[in-house]
């Protein structure tokens, strides 16, 4: 019944591999344009036992989550710092303002002309890309922890440091993590771009040859490839948003 | 004299005077030679290589050519993805045909469709709106299909009671309830579109203001490279500023 109810469930995406699987074996489409999903799977099998996808999924995962932490561990502070002093706020709302919706990406240029063409600039970038995102959640979740909850710890004879890490941190975790959620795939999107516009080894360097050598199949296990590594990130970050907010009225309903 | 008028442009020129002063850094911090003139131009030399770059016609004509292409790719995301999303929340088959392919869509690093706009479209203007249309329809789908779903049922009942007909609900009811989200979402989605307009043009592409700065950048031409780059951040600082200012026009009916 369960798994009834799972194919019916997925049918469409079913539906959508049959269309695929028909439209190109009755050369209804170029395979250049569209290779025919069993290639595109023998493709995806031949990376997996080269060793080739963990290679390039394990560069751009590294390069991703090292750029995301960097992010995280200065931008969370920061945002904090920005949340509870007049002189840092006045000085960076102004710049983040400005910061927030910018293509990121556009400085990536610039990274190359400082950091190189390896690792350390692609890396710099992703920081960069993700940072903006999480210092204004840190920040409006600092703003937004209730004053009474302060004000209670105050009175009850709390020293500043516990004050921080017993009321404002677990008050405000839910908005630090709502932004850290959106700053891992810009981190993943901006890996990807770094790597084709700099080639070389990595999910995004591999694709991108792959297109200029019009090696379709390549493309399309490519994206296949990009989106596993997608899922996964996406989907261990909803994991510790579950563990880290355990106690929170989000996941215990009443 | 002209008394609240003026207090506001001071006000608004004190809020933003960090930003001159980090410009009159960036400036000092040259000019002392702290940092390399190759690998930072002075600021100076930033704002004179924009204005020859205005003069030259080449600047305009590399923006227009990237916000068409950009914009045109918005625009059918947003037409095609409130549709969809309209759908999925009022139509129980489309969200059961729609739901599992969007889930599946959803955590794929959009910057990875690159190649493939490449091979299917080459390197002219088309393959460059498609990856704007592709990367800014989920954010649109999920964001009205969110908006449209957390609509309080008694609201629509009570519409229909008093003799509003279906379609009369979902203009009068439906939408404005799910505008909030929706203009959230079309906020995120416009930063999208600046991204993945510059990225694009960063890897593919024969003008536009993305690949104005890569061009720039092989050449040396730091300066130039430079004032693009601001250009492409004031461009995105003030879409994103007027489209607050049109949010708060359009929502000014609640509280």
């Amino acid at each position: 019944m369960a798994v009834l109810r799972f194919f019916l469930k997925i049918s469409p995406v079913l539906a959508l591999l049959a269309i695929w699987y028909f439209a190109t074996s009755l050369g209804m489409i170029k395979p250049f344009l569209l290779p025919s999903p069993q290639v595109v799977a023998m493709r995806l099998w031949r990376d997996v036992i080269t060793g080739q996808f963990a290679l390039n999924a394990g560069l751009t995962m590294y390069r991703a989550l090292v750029g995301f932490a960097i992010a995280c561990l200065i931008g969370v502070p920061a945002g904090m710092l920005i949340a509870s002093d007049r002189f840092v706020r006045w000085f960076c709302e102004p710049l983040i303002s400005v910061g927030f919706p910018m293509p990121k990406i556009a400085f990536l240029p610039v990274f190359m002309l400082w950091f190189g063409v390896y690792d350390l600039s692609k890396i710099v970038m992703v920081s960069f890309a993700a940072i903006f995102t999480v210092v204004a959640a840190a920040e409006a979740g600092t703003r937004g922890v209730d004053r009474v909850l302060l004000w209670s710890a105050r009175s009850m004879g709390a020293s500043r440091a516990a004050v921080f890490w017993d009321v404002i941190l677990p008050a405000a975790m839910p908005q630090f993590l709502t932004g850290i959620q959106i700053a891992l795939p810009v981190s993943l999107i901006t890996a990807v771009a770094a790597e084709m516009l700099m080639g070389g080894a990595g999910l995004g360097g591999a694709m991108l040859a792959a297109g200029n050598y019009a090696d379709s199949p390549g493309v399309f296990s490519g994206i296949a490839e990009t989106s596993v590594v997608g899922l996964l990130a996406v989907g261990g970050m909803t994991q510790l948003r579950r563990r880290l907010l355990r106690w929170h009225p989000e996941f215990n309903p009443r | 004299m002209t008394g609240p008028r003026a207090e506001k442009i001071i006000l608004a020129a004190a809020a933003y005077l960090p930003l001159v002063i980090v410009a009159l850094i960036w400036e000092a911090t040259t000019r002392l030679g702290l940092f390399s003139a190759r690998l930072l131009p002075p600021f100076s030399d930033v704002v004179v290589a924009f204005f020859d770059l205005l003069r030259s016609g080449e600047l305009l004509t590399n923006a227009i050519a990237s916000l068409r292409r950009a914009f045109l790719g918005f625009v059918i995301a947003v037409c095609t993805g409130t549709t969809l999303g309209a759908g999925m929340a009022l139509v129980p088959w489309i969200r059961s045909a729609l739901d599992p392919i969007v889930q599946i869509f959803y955590p794929l690093p959009k910057s990875a469709l690159i190649p493939l706009v490449l091979v299917w479209f080459g390197l002219g203007d088309t393959s460059k709106t498609f990856l704007v249309f592709l990367g800014c329809l989920l954010p649109m789908i999920l964001s009205t299909y969110n908006g449209m779903r957390g609509l309080d049922p008694i609201l629509a009942w009570s519409a229909r009671s008093l003799g509003a007909s279906r379609l009369e609900v979902v203009r009068e009811v439906m939408l404005p309830a799910a505008l909030p989200q929706i203009l959230t979402g079309l906020r995120t989605t416009i930063a999208f579109m600046f991204l993945l307009m510059v990225s694009s043009e960063l890897v593919i592409a024969t003008n536009g203001l993305g690949y104005l700065i890569g061009a720039f950048g092989d050449q040396g031409s730091y300066a130039a490279m430079f004032a693009t780059i601001l250009v492409v951040t004031g461009l995105g600082f003030a879409a994103d500023r007027g489209f607050l200012a049109l949010t708060d026009h359009l929502l000014r009916w609640r509280a």
